[in-house]
């Protein structure tokens, strides 16, 4: 797919070999931007809601937990308490599952060679979704903690692979076959939380709402501890297979040939997207399209070469997710909007554009 | 030691047979053609030289090695393959594509020659020009060109090459041939799959026959294009002339005689 404009017009240059020294620079200077903007917006979110605290003073609490004495504390006396118990899990947590899940749409997009695969549209994020609410209906706590992330990364990793046995042929999927496999995942899954909600009690059904809609709401330093083990090792697992990615994209056979043992590839990558999926859906539910939207963006500016894409995806992802949640939690006064129902409003028409844009530019995809 | 043997080769899908018993030994230094009508199981058996198609009988070796046993990253050093689809996922220019054919090289003194090489392999196919263009947006014979060029920029002693003049225009066609002969004479085994019999007998060193899946003839082209064997194997009356001056062989449909020779 092209994402730059056809009729740009291509430079005839006469240079004898092709040198990505330009692209490397641009793509430096897109992860040190990123990476400051999310170091900021993390600031700023964590300093607004009900209680402001001030840029300076978020910085301050921060340096001095870390034991250095620099800047200001927070002026108000609940100021500390606040950040640390309420505000700070909340935007740690938000980064981890903006970049899960972020990193889990582009190695999906590179696993499938196809640009419109995702954890939510194929339905990954429902099947852990499903997952996670029957350990809640059925009190399952065989593993504590990680009990709900557990279930999660189970369900994901069976609709993950139950979607790339339904909607491959030779090594690639169709966007066609991919978007129906996604419906009928999507639709079996909603009939497995319907079933759920039926069997479970009203507490267990308003758990299974706040699945559906996907919220941030409640993070704690406990969560962020399952999570970001997960994240960590997903992430970790994914950069190391970038330059595997980048061959797929010549094609199965293609990148055997060239040494790539696809197989092996393909599995290990399968259980990255249920890991990273699951890490993001066990305790904030569904947030959708952001495995989409960002890795979109992402290439746009440095190109589809995956050793970029992967770590500029992952700090975009969190830096989309930081300002999502901020903007859930103060958008509306006194009221804290699912975040999930936000990056749905916007990733849904982003979808719908991409489709036609493929629509448009048949044949340039493959 | 062979380059490639093939011993007994037989591939069944179901119950139809596209090869039963093939063969065939590549010797470094020459260019062997693989010719033959359609169906005849030209790209099945290059799929099973390639490891791609799994065969239900029969043993090929790379370098006296079973293919099974080779690791991919090894066996990547030492032989290239160009498929026929060339289509890549994602718009990776031009420059980059061609340079994932240096990918089995990194971590290796060799890594060093990558720019060379990848320049070099982009020069010999003309798509220096289109370096930094999309894969996507190319011309048919641009995208083979393209992934000839990886091709070349492997490096390797053994190539296999399915189709390599397909949606090239008579230039680049004998540009494509022209290096692949030029490997060849520095001591590479090229097996190419063409369809042009004049383009083979210009410039392979051995044409083998393929008919119904088993190879009816296997030699020098002189003895292989043959009039009335070509015309048995493909169904339709064929001649072979001399180039009045060069004395190349030319293939050419007999359009003359009104003859139909029974399949």
């Amino acid at each position: 797919m092209a994402i730059v404009s056809p009729t740009s017009p291509t430079p005839v240059s006469a240079r004898p070999a092709p040198t990505d020294a330009p692209r490397r620079a641009r793509a430096t200077a897109l992860l040190a931007l990123l990476a400051g903007a999310l170091l900021v917006s993390a600031l700023a979110a964590a300093g607004s809601g009900q209680l402001a605290v001030p840029l300076p003073e978020v910085a301050g609490s921060v340096f001095h937990r870390v034991g250095l004495d620099i800047g200001p504390l927070p002026a108000h006396p609940r100021g500390d308490v606040t950040l640390w118990t309420i505000r700070f899990p909340r935007v740690v947590m938000a980064m981890l599952v903006g970049a899960a899940l972020a990193v889990a749409g582009a190695v999906m997009q590179g696993v499938f060679g196809n640009p419109l695969a995702e954890p939510s549209i194929v339905g990954v994020s429902s099947g852990a979704a499903v997952a996670a609410a029957s350990s809640i209906v059925f009190g399952l706590t065989f593993a504590g903690t990680w009990t709900i992330a557990v279930c999660a990364f189970v369900g994901g990793l069976v609709t993950t692979l139950a979607v790339y046995g339904l909607s491959r042929a030779d090594g690639r999927t169709e966007v066609v076959t991919l978007v129906l496999t996604g419906i009928a995942v999507n639709a079996v899954a909603a009939a497995g939380l319907g079933m759920l909600m039926f069997l479970g009690d009203t507490q267990a059904r308003e758990q299974i709402v706040f699945w559906q809609l996907g919220s941030l709401n409640g993070s704690r330093w406990q969560y962020v501890g399952v999570v970001a083990p997960l994240v960590a090792v997903g992430i970790v697992a994914s950069l190391l297979s970038a330059r595997s990615l980048d061959l797929l994209a010549l094609g199965e056979r293609q990148a055997r040939h060239l040494g790539v043992h696809v197989e092996r590839l393909r599995i290990l990558l399968v259980v990255v997207v249920a890991l990273l999926t699951a890490a993001a859906v066990s305790f904030c539910g569904i947030v959708a399209f952001v495995g989409l939207v960002v890795p979109h963006l992402v290439r746009m500016v440095t190109g589809p070469g995956h050793r970029i894409l992967l770590p500029a995806s992952m700090l975009a992802g969190a830096l989309v997710l930081v300002i999502a949640d901020l903007g859930a939690r103060t958008l509306v006064a006194y009221a804290d909007l699912p975040i999930g129902m936000l990056t749905s409003l916007v990733g849904g028409p982003f979808f719908f554009w991409l489709l036609r844009r493929t629509r448009r530019t048949a044949g340039g995809w493959s | 030691m062979n380059a490639l043997q093939a011993r007994g080769i037989v591939v069944r899908y179901g119950p139809t047979a596209v090869l039963s018993g093939v063969d065939l030994d590549v010797r470094h230094g020459e260019v062997l053609a693989l010719v033959g009508p359609n169906g005849a199981g030209k790209s099945t058996l290059l799929g099973v030289l390639a490891g791609d198609v799994t065969a239900t009988h029969g043993e090929v070796r790379v370098l006296g090695r079973p293919l099974s046993e080779w690791r991919l990253r090894d066996l990547a050093r030492e032989r290239a393959v160009l498929t026929q689809e060339h289509v890549v996922a994602f718009p990776f220019p031009v420059g980059e594509v061609v340079r994932m054919g240096r990918s089995p090289w990194r971590n290796r003194p060799e890594e060093d020659l990558d720019d060379l090489l990848v320049a070099d392999a982009m020069d010999t196919t003309a798509v220096t020009h289109l370096s930094h263009r999309p894969f996507g947006l190319l011309s048919g014979g641009e995208k083979g060109r393209t992934s000839f060029a990886r091709v070349l920029a492997q490096a390797t002693d053994v190539l296999l090459l399915d189709e390599p003049t397909a949606a090239l225009d008579i230039g680049h066609q004998e540009a494509v041939l022209e290096r692949a002969r030029r490997r060849a004479d520095d001591g590479a085994a090229v097996v190419v799959v063409l369809h042009d019999l004049s383009l083979a007998a210009a410039w392979s060193d051995r044409v083998a026959l393929l008919h119904r899946g088993v190879v009816a003839a296997d030699g020098p082209p002189t003895e292989v294009l043959e009039p009335a064997l070509l015309s048995e194997v493909y169904a339709h009356p064929i001649d072979v002339v001399a180039h009045p001056v060069t004395g190349e062989l030319l293939v050419l449909a007999d359009r003359m005689s009104r003859r139909r020779i029974a399949p």
